[in-house]
């Protein structure tokens, strides 16, 4: 996938001229499907990320949005080389980090921490909370003995719980409170950059609202760089710089977090907010809600030209033929779209979040 | 007489670390064609409540006092047999997740159709093409077929519809929802609430929609109550508690929430702290610990009473009306508050 500027461009810049602190380039993982006895045939392939190019820039928050199975955890994981990919490149801070492996990659591990989603899952039940955050300081050799105990513990309270906590186990702790745990344990080692894969979808709202609130004082404070992945835009919007709008291993539109919010190109964003609820009745009531038919396709037979045409509600015969690249439309705002909703169909943005107020296109 | 009201529920579990007060003292009410939706948080006594309904939380361990009455007749002093028959026919359930609540072994037109033979006489066939014609209904393509597939080759949103056509098979009066799209996409959420409404337009059963989310709500509901640590806080109708919310924890609720048709906030309103064990909740008001509002009187219970001026507007807390309505506005402009010029 690579960014070609299109003729009404504001500026020349295209996504591969940045730098910045990670910087991925056409990135590709596909799951081989096998099938047969005794010697395996690769009968097919999940693309699950099919040419991503994305750079993060240092002090930066990246959203990444999409729906499931578009691919957005399976992005996290290649990047932090916790299954290797399939092609491409990723350097972080300058280095190629693909094809590393172990003690070459245990540096590098120290400046890329990673949030999980289920706060129930990724917590080891049989060590205690001090056990859990200590490990990483301990495996890098960082602290030990009373140090460690004292970073913990401002870990601990750095992240809102207390040294009583130290010695507890995962399963006395609420979800929210687990989400802090792992929060501490991801900063233990002082990393330069967190992705945080749906950080606060199985929480509650008011607790989702904490949560939020606590990433973003660490972020001033330690001047971290996010990535960070929800399927909900109204999170995303909120705590992001830029957003990635990801759909079957493809990045569809990229810009601005504001841009893409409120003036969203492709139709498949334009979907993705139109779903949110408002939690306001009128408003509800005054608005035109695009609603997708069906569910997103199978990444192991992914549509012909477009991925998204056969629930596209502007799709035309080109959309299925050709592939359209990812276009610069200005002010760093892409999308790949031969439809861009801004000039074909601006009145389908408004009415979908009628009370936003906008910049002009 | 409503087709359901709830009086007073209390359903207490008896456990070795003591009573757990899940619900304590709910009542609410629900008419024909009507959509409750009831809002709260993980571990508020929303389930429960509802599960009682349907006798689901009966055991050695549970007392469960107050009345039950679906057109009259008391549910709670009904007995197994003659709840099994309520079940699927009168009250109808869906829940969360999709695929632990159907059966991995059986195909799907297995399943629905022995939701038929439960409480219905008809030959095989006869369920079967009833069973087709509902998967139809909920928007299922190429449903006939489709009778023969297992539940793993449906995906989430899929299962949901057929969740929701098994609870439809005996066109049952009540529809529980019990967070019903918490486990699916905003796009499929979406598609799943449009079907819930259009099923009851066109079948005119009455809703009780279970959630946590209020974007989901003011999406569909009539009426809300919002539950707090086992007892409802505030009841009202959907515009009473979107524009004229009396209970700060619904204050805090609104807050909370990243509205996607405002300006982006520079900082989401908190709850601060999380909810209480109901092993041992404070005394008086249970929100208490966590309200910036916070008064002697608190420790007191306040009942849920009208407060604001409107009889059907309930709530539980001793904070004056004109002081509720200097006080929200605090957090005005981010909670959803003002009405917009209609």
């Amino acid at each position: 996938m690579t960014a070609t500027v299109a003729p009404d461009a504001a500026d020349g810049a295209s996504v591969e001229a940045e730098t910045g602190l990670l910087e991925i380039r056409d990135l590709v993982k596909h799951f081989p499907i096998k099938s047969g006895v005794l010697i395996d045939r690769e009968i097919g392939r999940v693309r699950a990320v099919d040419g991503v190019s994305l750079t993060v820039k240092e002090g930066e928050t990246l959203g990444l949005v999409g729906e499931s199975g578009s691919g957005k955890s399976t992005l996290c994981r290649t990047v932090l080389q916790l299954i290797p990919p399939t092609s491409g490149s990723v350097r972080f801070d300058g280095q190629e980090i693909v094809g590393r492996r172990g003690h070459t990659m245990r540096p590098l591990r120290r400046e890329m921490q990673m949030i999980f989603q289920d706060p129930y899952a990724s917590l080891n039940p049989r060590q205690r909370v001090g056990q859990i955050i200590g490990t990483p300081l301990r495996i890098h050799g960082l602290a030990s003995g009373d140090t460690l105990k004292r970073q913990v513990n401002e870990l601990l309270e750095r992240v809102g719980l207390g040294p009583e906590h130290y010695n507890r186990f995962p399963h006395e702790f609420s979800g929210g409170q687990r989400q802090r745990i792992g929060i501490a344990r991801a900063l233990s080692l002082r990393p330069k950059m967190i992705i945080a894969d749906e950080p606060v979808s199985a929480l509650d709202v008011s607790i989702q609202a904490q949560i939020i609130n606590l990433l973003e004082d660490l972020q001033d404070e330690f001047k971290l760089t996010y990535v960070f992945v929800a399927h909900d835009l109204g999170v995303i919007r909120h705590v992001s710089d830029r957003i990635a709008v990801m759909y079957l291993g493809k990045i569809v539109e990229l810009g601005p977090a504001e841009r893409v919010y409120s003036n969203p190109i492709h139709p498949y964003t334009l979907s993705l907010l139109s779903a949110l609820p408002i939690p306001d009745p009128r408003a509800n009531a005054a608005r035109e809600q695009i609603v997708l038919e069906g569910d997103i396709p199978s990444p192991a037979n992914p549509p012909s030209g477009c991925r998204f045409h056969t629930r596209c509600p502007y799709a035309t015969e080109i959309c299925s033929e050709e592939e359209p690249q990812l276009l610069h439309y200005g002010n760093g705002h892409f999308a790949a779209c031969h439809h861009p909703l801004h000039r074909e169909h601006p009145e389908a943005v408004k009415e979908a979040l009628p009370g936003l107020e906008r910049e002009p296109a | 007489m409503s087709l359901l009201e709830v009086q007073d529920l209390k359903v207490h579990f008896h456990t070795e670390d003591g009573v757990v007060k899940a619900v304590d003292g709910a009542s609410f009410s629900v008419e024909e064609g009507q959509t409750l939706g009831i809002v709260g948080e993980s571990g508020c006594g929303k389930s429960v409540a509802n599960m009682t309904i349907l006798g689901l939380t009966r055991s050695p361990v549970t007392s469960i006092e107050g009345r039950i009455l679906l057109e009259g007749r008391d549910l709670n002093e009904a007995s197994a047999d003659e709840l099994q028959s309520i079940r699927g026919q009168d009250i109808a359930m869906i829940f969360q997740d999709p695929l632990t609540s159907l059966h991995p072994f059986y195909k799907i037109g297995k399943q629905l159709t022995e939701a038929i033979h439960a409480h219905q006489d008809m030959s095989k066939q006869a369920a079967r093409d009833r069973a087709a014609e509902l998967l139809g209904l909920v928007g299922i393509p190429d449903a006939k077929n489709r009778l023969n597939d297992y539940p793993h080759e449906f995906s989430g949103g899929m299962r949901q519809r057929v969740m929701i056509a098994m609870a439809l098979v005996n066109d049952p009066r009540i529809l529980i929802a019990d967070e019903p799209t918490t486990a699916l996409d905003v796009t499929i959420q979406a598609q799943i609430l449009r079907l819930i409404q259009r099923l009851q337009d066109q079948l005119g059963m009455a809703v009780i929609l279970i959630t946590h989310d209020l974007g989901v709500v003011a999406d569909v509901a009539d009426y809300i109550n919002v539950m707090y640590a086992g007892r409802i806080v505030e009841a009202g109708t959907l515009d009473e508690i979107f524009y004229d919310p009396q209970h700060p924890y619904t204050w805090g609720l609104l807050g909370s929430l990243a509205r996607p048709d405002r300006p982006r906030a520079h900082r989401l309103s908190q709850i601060q702290g999380q909810p209480p064990s109901l092993l041992a909740p404070p005394q008086g008001c249970h929100f208490r610990p966590r309200c910036p509002h916070e008064f002697d009187r608190c420790k007191q219970t306040p009942g849920l009473d009208p407060r604001s001026g409107t009889r059907e507007h309930l709530d539980r807390c001793w904070l004056p009306p004109e002081r509720k309505r200097t006080l929200r506005v605090i957090q005005g402009d981010q909670i959803g508050l003002e009405v917009p010029a209609a």
